[in-house]
């Protein structure tokens, strides 16, 4: 398991607890995003069709169905549904909207007890600053490709 | 007296009395009927969590100083500490108490090592009474070393659930009681493991070094103990102790028993169990110990385990070095 050598003593330990770790189900965990992220689309596109027969198109129709969605993300982890269908569903609930909804209001909630502007307002972003980070810089890379093609 | 890095105590310093409170997951297990108080909420009336895991303490501490007809001005000196960064919980606890306070910091060893501290010094004889008391709160440590408590992620198989809860001991020079025999002072052991949600097998080669250690120190084996136990190495670092000293030629796996293993009812969301400071205070300072008065156990070895990392050292990729103090009780 570790040996009697000290040169890679540790590896050996790493690689017997390799062995034990029990395993990730990733066919359940994927199944699991898969229907809870296929059913936040469902409702979104639901909500969608829902707009458009009231009337909007375009840019406001998107803008409102996105809308409606961060408001039902950021309600639900509020009641403190959102992390417990989070810890079954995984990234079915972490990529939609409403998971980004989620990982900016879970931070706002959990530090307002050290004052609303240092707390809540400074540390909104702790989870989302690297999305939006990330996101912002994906996305001036995808333009100047869009832009050379 | 010192034989390697076991400390014996010629004047059997005692654990007179004893305190626990657990929250309400942890209610639901084994600890349930033995703890002092449980608890409904685990806000436990507060604003804050950090503020109910110095509630909790302070509570352990005053309920073990009253269940030993003690009174406070009877205290020499209380130990103490917890996983929050500056030991908050317990320093806080301290300041309503008119004795001493000394903080230790140990990580989820804090249990063992604040009960060895104090005997040392009951042992010697410059104090009479001293208090050892941890806690940890679900909500507090995952705030701290994991996500905001309503962020939906997934917790890997490997992970473990924080204890809410806190326990307290007062350790006497008085002539009856659980007796403090020996104890080992832990070496810190990193095998190099740098996943934050192994602790389990972070912490195992610490816990089978200082057992070892301990062995060979008092010349006993694993079958001079009722129950050798360890704090919170969850149901996989508790298969890796067993190996790791089974390679070495001691067998463990009759009387081994891990607090944060036994102390969920049902392992669902915990995964491989409890962990945290509270884990081991808990489940000593409530089953353990009433079981062992009870005689159902006649000698004990205690040892708590700690992973001394903080969220700087794992963001810069450093591996997780791990301590382990042990204390042989008897009755």
């Amino acid at each position: 398991m570790t040996g009697k050598t000290g040169e890679n003593y540790n590896n050996n330990y790493l690689n017997y607890v390799k062995t034990q770790d029990p395993p990730t189900r990733h066919f359940k965990n994927c199944a699991a995003a898969f229907g809870v992220g296929g059913l936040i689309c469902c409702i979104g596109q639901f909500i969608r069709l829902m707009l458009e027969y009231a009337g909007l198109t375009g840019d406001e129709l998107a803008g409102t169905t996105s809308v409606i969605l961060i408001f039902l993300g950021c309600f639900l982890t509020g009641l403190g549904v959102y992390d417990r269908i989070g810890r079954y569903a995984g990234a079915g609930s972490i990529v939609p909207i409403t998971g980004f909804a989620n990982s900016v209001t879970s931070p706002a909630i959990e530090f307002k007890t050290e004052g609303w502007i240092y707390g809540m307002a400074a540390k909104m972003f702790t989870v989302a600053g690297a999305i939006i980070v990330f996101g912002v810089f994906s996305g001036v890379l995808v333009g100047l490709v869009y832009y050379f093609i | 007296m010192k034989k390697g890095n076991t400390v014996f105590f010629k004047n059997k310093p005692r654990i007179s009395s004893f305190a626990a409170i657990c929250g309400s997951k942890e209610k639901e297990g084994v600890i349930g009927g033995y703890a002092d108080v449980t608890l409904d909420d685990d806000m436990y009336g507060e604003s804050t969590y950090e503020k109910a895991e110095c509630k909790m303490l302070t509570n352990a501490v005053s309920l073990a100083i009253e269940k030993g007809g003690f009174k406070e001005r009877d205290i020499d000196v209380m130990f103490s500490g917890d996983l929050l960064n500056q030991i908050i919980s317990a320093s806080f606890a301290a300041r309503d108490y008119d004795f001493p306070f000394l903080g230790v910091y140990s990580a989820c060893s804090t249990m063992s090592e604040s009960i060895m501290l104090a005997a040392m010094l009951v042992n010697a004889g410059y104090i009479g009474r001293a208090v050892a008391a941890t806690g940890s709160h679900f909500a507090s440590a995952e705030r701290q070393y994991r996500y905001p408590l309503e962020l939906g992620c997934t917790r890997p198989p490997q992970s473990q659930w924080t204890v809410t809860g806190a326990g307290g001991c007062v350790i006497t020079d008085a002539k009856e009681g659980i007796k403090i025999t020996s104890a080992t002072m832990g070496r810190v052991c990193d095998y190099g493991v740098t996943d934050v949600n192994n602790m389990g097998a972070a912490m195992a080669p610490a816990a089978a070094d200082t057992f070892m250690q301990h062995f060979r120190d008092t010349g006993s084996s694993p079958e001079d103990y009722d129950m050798i136990l360890t704090g919170d190495l969850g149901a996989l670092g508790s298969r890796i102790v067993k190996d790791l000293t089974w390679e070495k030629g001691y067998d463990i796996s009759e009387n081994h028993v891990d607090c944060g293993e036994i102390i969920y009812k049902v392992i669902e969301t915990e995964f491989q169990g409890g962990s945290g400071a509270g884990c081991s205070a808990v489940v000593l300072n409530s089953y353990v110990l009433s079981k062992m008065r009870a005689g159902l156990y006649k000698r004990i070895l205690f040892a708590a385990t700690g992973a001394l990392l903080s969220t700087v050292s794992s963001g810069q990729g450093e591996s997780i070095p791990c301590i382990s103090h042990a204390v042989d009780l008897e009755y």
